[in-house]
Parts: C-alpha cells; structure tokens; sequence
C-alpha cells in the first residue's frame, strides 16, 4: 500500500515523561528542528497512571523555573509513615529507619498526567508538534536495517480486516532519529530489543502490576501532604508488593498497590488483593465516608539496573521505561525517565552537530546521575526473592549500611511469564465478596476510567495459538488471564458444555499485563485504533 | 451555496460524569473534553455536500471558552475551510447561543446552518429549532438523510413513528441525527494543514446581543443509587411481588 510519508528531525513516540522530555531539551538545544511526538491516547495525559510521589531533580534540570509557570505540582510531602499489616493489625515503622532512598520530605504529591499535560504545553510552546490519537503500530527500516521511522495505525478496519468507508490510512513518519518513549513494555520497544538484541547479556526483565484510585475523603481524616506506604498483608511473605497512600489536595488521596508479576499461584488474582487491601482497618478508617472517584492499573518495571537493555540503535533511541529506568527502592520512575529522556536529547543534539555515534547516549548515561542511582539500587528487588522478611533485612543492609554499595549484583532469575507453578499444586484463593463501599468489582471499576475502542474494529490483543487458553492453559493454569487482567478482558465462558475463551478488547486499559504475564507468551498487545483505551482525568 | 455548521465543546461521551461535592454543576477540571457527537454528523455532511459540488464553503463556528476552539480545528482538520470562534466565558444557554448564532448569520448570509440535534451535556434539544425562530427559516430536525436539490432540502427525520421525510426551502436550518452519517477520522496531514486555516475570533460581548441567564440553577445532584436486587425462586413469586410490593402490575 502506498502512504503519505512526513519527514521530521526526531519523531517521538509516546507523550510521557521520557518523550516529553526529549521533546522539550531537543528544540531547548536548537529550536529549528522538526520534532513531532506520536501519542496513542485521545490527549496527552488519558493513558498516564502513576503514584505519585514526584522528585523534582530532572525538571529542575529541564525547566528550572517551574515554579512560576503555574505547574500542576503543588502538594509538598509534608509526613510520611510505613506501615506493616497483619491481618488486623498494624506496626508503624520509623522512618528515621527507612533507607533515605525511601524518604520523600523534600518531594510532592502530584498527578503525573497533569505534569504531562502541562509538559505538553511547554513542548507545544517551544514548537513540538504533538499528534493525540494517533499510535506507532509499525517500525520503518532502511535498507542498511536502521530505524527510518515509524507508521501510525490504519484507521477505519472493520473486525474481519475489512476497509470501511471512512478507512484513513496510516502515515509514515520519517526521522533522522526515532526516540521510543512508549512506556513499560511498549509494543515497539519490545520489537527493537529483540530485532537488535538490546537486551543481550542482561538479565530478564522484571514487571510489577500497579492499581490505583482516586478517592475524596472525609476532612477529618485528609492529611495533605501525608505519604503512606504498607507492606504485608493481604499478600503473603513470598509475594513482592505493597500499597501507596497519598493525600493530595482537594480532599483526595491517591490509594494504590503494586504486585510483582513474578508471583508464583496462578490463583492470585491482583486485583482482589487490591481490593480485599482497602478492607484492612487501618486504611478503612482513612476512607471509610470517602467516595470512589477514579480506577486505572498499569505494568511497570521493576528490573532496574541488571534488567536495562542497551538504549541506543541505527537510528533510534529508547528511553524512559519503554527501556525501564523506574527505580524501584525509590519506588519512582518520573524523575529518572525524564532523565533518559533529557540524555536522549543531548545525544541526538551531539549525532547532529557533531556527527557523533548515537552510541554516546551510553557515555552521557554512564556520567549522569541517573546513572549511579539506579546502580546503588540494583540489589533491592532480587533480594526480596527471598522473601519479604530476608528482603527487608538484607536491604537495610544494602541500603542503610551500605548505601548500594556492596561489591556484588544480585541476578533476576526468571522473566515473570516463567514463574507461575501448575494450579493444582497451588492454594486456591477466597476473595471476600464486594461490599460496592470499600471494594467493587471489575465492571464498575473499569466505567471509572472512561475506557472505550471504537466499535467493530480488529481486536488488538492477538493470540500466536487461539487454542492453547482452553488446551493448554486453562488445565494447566487455571487460565491466569481472568485474574491476572484488571479490566475483565479475558473471561472463559462455558458454551454448550464446551469451555471458550472471550477477549473483550474493548475494556482493555493498556497496562500490557497479559503481554507480560502469559505463561507461554501466547498474547500479543498491539495497537488498537488512535484515540481508544482508558480516559484517565488526573490520574 | 455557503453552509454554516455550529459545534460545541463537551465531556466526552465516553468520561464518568462527576457532580461537584457542592452541588454548584459538575467537574470539569483536566475531563477530557469533545466535540458533541451529533456535530461531528453536521460536519461530515456539509462537507460530504461540499465534496459533491453542491456548496461552495463551509465554515465551522463554535461558542464558548478559550479552548472550544479546539472543535473548530478539529472540524478544519475533516474539511471546514474556516473558523469562526465567539469567545464567551460560563455556560451559555440555548437563546443565547441562538442569538449569536443569529448575529453570525446576519454577517456571513450563509444558504443553510448545521448543527447537531443536541448536545450531550445539557440536552436541551433547542439552539436548532430558537434560531429557526429568530431569523424565520423553515427547519428540518433529526435529520438522518439530507438530499440538496437546487433551492430546496429534501429531509428525512427520525420522529417517534418511524421516519418522516420532509421537503424546505433553503435558507434553512437542519439539526442532525447520529445516523446522518459515519464521520471521518482526521488524517495526520489534515490536522497539520488545519493548523494553518483560518480561525476568526470574536468577542460575544462585541455583537450587542443580551446573553444573560433566563435560568437559575439551584443545584446539581447526582441520581439516586440503585438499590440492590433481589432473587425470586419462581415466577408465581415475582407476579405476587410485582403486584403487592413493586405495585406495578
């Protein structure tokens, strides 16, 4: 088929953090290149979810006078607290006692799709072209098998691959540089780190899965300012994970929970042990008279340092965690993917000026302070394979004593679709009932995050085998899909005593879990068409 | 002939509507905000009869805040040739956007005024049929089909019987059903060259129309919960239950 083709500089892809930020230091470094940044959501912001506690010191970098352009980050971290659950009590933790990676006074409660939104603004006021609505569904390579560029989604297919009559085409979008700033597991990046081995000599890469909302709370128990973390219960010692508490302004916190995708029952279900979490006392009596506002889930990294692929290609770069520069002790990935995305930019400036080898994005990474905090927090999470207590002990040590210096990096093990055992070796879960007050199901959940694709198009989560769910997988795993996805996708239904399996895409939320998870990697996430997925506001 | 065809910004059909907890109207603050749905069909079609030969210009207003003039350029970007954005703070009730519909009018002298039926947000159903009244045009409302001939429209509505089809003069007014049409996606070379198309700004305050509130709100509440159901064990119970506690049968 032949398309129209546009050509720019750099074309971005993705409107996060990272692509904002490359966006932004590439027309701060020289304003006459032709940038353009790709985002699959309906604006800037709707497919963005995150805690968030905020560390400043990229931006700082960035757009030193943030303070005075009316920037959505305003909450100052003002008291924080860890809380260890059982199953009805609680032991709170000295914070003089957290490593001082985990100590967050000089940070702020912000919504990261606000601070996206508002980054677009700067970007669009520098120049950048920014497209909404519109995904990278494929890689353009150049004969000599360098990145060329990308091409967006065709618009108007009908589920059986058919054209409509309003078929708009995919363009090409060619760059001299492409930067992939899609986010954990981006459907690209994934491609690249394959195609160009990226990922050669690392160790597998670690996911967790993070679910969070937003609820308005009863004056008497808002604490502006106030950053709670648990862990414990509902989870048990040998499964990686933990909740977030922040009360924002206006009334709000944002509650959530993140569990490593390495966990080992196939009967876990995340999402209720999400919702059973908010039922514990010490967090019921925060929301109890609250009101439910917002629901959105997302993969994100956890690997950090022995887990981060190369960054640079023939002609692209990979930055934020579409390559997985979260920190995870910080348990933040704001600051370090603006970061990548800032030395993204002066690497793509050097290519241009100085006809330097993208390959000095590695040297420029390697002098930067992102850089040395990811390298200090590299034994953290694989420590915690030993199980909750060992992890803990083991990161004081390594944090507190050592400050991430100790003279060996432990390995990841096992990439997280590898680790679930045979259901019927494994304890089959009780999950309460939703009391639609403190804990609700899947369906009302996922009508809080605006979620919609336009009707009648291809489903965009593509099974390699269609048989191997009821084969394989559901003998096997019990069908993990229908407890491992927050949105209620996968569902196997029973048809005329014949098992069956259902993908409503059209709930789909974009956090790529099942891409991850899936036990023989038989899930594809690919784009769907621009402008679907959820609607988030201020998440 | 010239077509003229009215736009609004509003929540997207597909966000949770939030109310406000004090009751003062509903929160808008970083919602994903739209074009109405039925306008994106009011559009499509003006600039389906564009296409078609049978007008020569079509040129997309909008009324409200800064930022409705992003459903301006949207509607430049699938095939208006201009803008007209009248700037306007607060929410506007359907007279008075009618009435500066009516100054427009008055200035541009277009053959034929689109808009959608109504729009999701308050669904009044009545800018339409305010500004056929103003400036004494025939109107055609629910228009699910629209055939140009010469001076004439001839319109098929969708009313409560079926279909209704209808034949008036142009000038006209025609609101538009959903089913008018299936509106076209925005390519990426047309929302670049959008960027460059016209967008003339006019200040409401400036035309010396009168656009105060005719109505109070007193308050916005959100509906009721429904209360949970319940299981019967029989249909024999559901009738009794229907007809001694439900009292509907």
């Amino acid at each position: 088929m032949s398309r129209e083709s546009m050509e720019y500089d750099v074309v971005i892809i993705g409107g996060g953090p990272s692509g904002l930020s490359t966006a932004i230091k590439l027309k701060q470094l020289d304003s006459s290149l032709n940038v353009c940044l790709l985002e699959k959501a309906s604006e800037i912001g709707a497919h963005i979810l995150s805690g968030n506690v905020f560390e400043t010191r990229a931006l700082d970098e960035l757009i030193p006078n943030w303070r005075e352009l009316n920037s959505p980050i305003k909450t100052k971290v003002t008291k924080e607290k860890f809380l260890f659950l059982g199953k009805t009590k609680s032991l709170s933790w000295p914070t003089w006692l957290l490593p001082s990676v985990q100590q967050n006074h000089k940070n702020y409660i912000i919504s990261l799709a606000n601070l996206c939104r508002w980054l677009a603004e700067q970007a669009e006021t520098l120049g950048v072209e920014i497209f909404p609505g519109f995904p990278a569904s494929e890689i353009l390579y150049n004969e000599d098998g360098s990145v060329k560029g990308v091409i967006t989604q065709d618009m108007g297919i009908d589920i059986d691959g058919n054209k409509k009559d309003s078929f708009e085409p995919g363009i090409e979008l060619l760059g001299k540089v492409t930067v992939f700033a899609e986010g954990c597991r981006g459907h690209l990046g994934k491609q690249l780190i394959k195609k160009f081995e990226l990922d050669k000599g690392k160790d597998p890469q670690q996911y967790g899965i993070g679910f969070k909302e937003i609820w308005e709370i009863d004056d008497k128990n808002h604490d502006e300012g106030l950053v709670m973390h648990t862990a414990g219960w509902p989870l048990d010692n040998s499964t990686y994970g933990g909740s977030f508490m922040y009360h924002a302004e206006n009334k709000q916190v944002f509650l959530g929970y993140v569990i490593g995708l390495d966990y080992k029952n196939p009967h876990l279900s995340p999402y209720d042990e999400f919702q059973r979490f908010k039922t514990h006392p010490a967090i019921k009596k925060i929301i109890e008279g609250g009101k439910r506002i917002s629901y959105g889930a997302r993969a994100l990294i956890e690997g950090g340092f022995q887990s981060l692929p190369k960054m640079y290609m023939p002609g692209a770069l990979l930055v934020g965690c579409d390559a997985g520069t979260l920190n995870m002790p910080k348990i933040k990935g704001s600051h370090t993917a603006m970061k990548s995305g800032i030395i993204a930019a002066e690497t793509i400036n050097y290519h241009f000026k100085k006809g330097d080898n993208l390959s000095v994005y590695e040297k420029i990474f390697k002098e930067s302070w992102l850089y040395k905090e990811l390298y200090k927090a590299r034994n953290v999470k694989p420590s915690f394979s030993w199980g909750l207590i060992l992890g803990i002990i083991f990161t004081g040590i390594d944090q507190i004593l050592f400050r991430g210096s100790l003279p060996f990096t432990l390995k990841h093990r096992h990439a997280d679709h590898e680790t679930l055992k045979p259901a019927n070796q494994m304890p089959k879960i009780e999950y309460p009932k939703y009391d639609n007050v403190f804990t609700f199901d899947k369906t009302s959940s996922v009508y809080l995050t605006g979620t919609n694709h336009a009707d009648n198009q291809p489903v965009h989560l593509k099974l390699k085998d269609p048989n191997l769910p009821i084969n394989y997988t559901l003998e096997k795993y019990d069908e993990p899909a229908q407890r491992y996805c927050p949105a209620g996708v996968y569902e196997v239904q029973k048809e005329n005593n014949e098992n069956k399996f259902v993908i409503n895409s059209q709930n789909c939320i974009h956090c790529k879990t099942c891409d991850i998870k899936e036990p023989s990697q038989n899930i594809m996430w690919v784009t769907p068409e621009g402008g679907g997925g959820p609607k988030y506001g201020n998440m | 002939m010239k077509i003229l065809v009215a736009v609004k910004r509003v929540i997207d059909y597909n966000v949770q509507i939030r109310v406000k907890e004090d009751g003062s109207g509903i929160v808008t603050d970083n919602v994903k905000m739209s074009t109405n749905p039925p306008d994106d069909n009011a559009i499509e079609e003006a600039v389906k009869i564009k296409e078609a030969g049978k007008a020569t210009e079509v040129v997309a207003i909008t009324v409200g805040e800064e930022k409705a003039q992003e459903t301006v350029r949207k509607a430049l970007a699938v095939g208006a040739d201009r803008g007209i954005h009248v700037k306007v703070d607060g929410i506007l009730e359907p007279l008075a956007v009618s009435k500066i519909l009516q100054k427009i009018v008055d200035k541009e002298k277009p053959d034929l005024v689109f808009m959608g039926k109504q729009a999701i947000d308050d669904d009044c159903n009545q800018t339409g049929q305010m500004l056929s009244a103003l400036l004494n045009w025939p109107q055609a409302t629910f228009a699910s089909k629209i055939d140009v001939k010469d001076k004439k429209l001839e319109v098929t509505r969708e009313i409560d019987e079926g279909l209704e089809t209808i034949e008036i003069n142009v000038p006209s007014i025609v609101t538009c059903d959903l089913r008018l049409n299936e509106p076209r996606y925005a390519s990426l070379p047309n929302i670049m060259k959008a960027k460059k198309k016209p967008i003339e700004e006019i200040l409401a305050s400036d035309l010396g129309v009168d656009i105060s509130s005719r109505i109070e709100q007193l308050k916005v509440e959100e509906p009721p919960k429904r209360k949970a159901g319940i299981k019967v064990a029989n249909v024999a119970e559901l009738v009794q239950k229907l007809k001694n506690e439900a009292k509907v049968i």
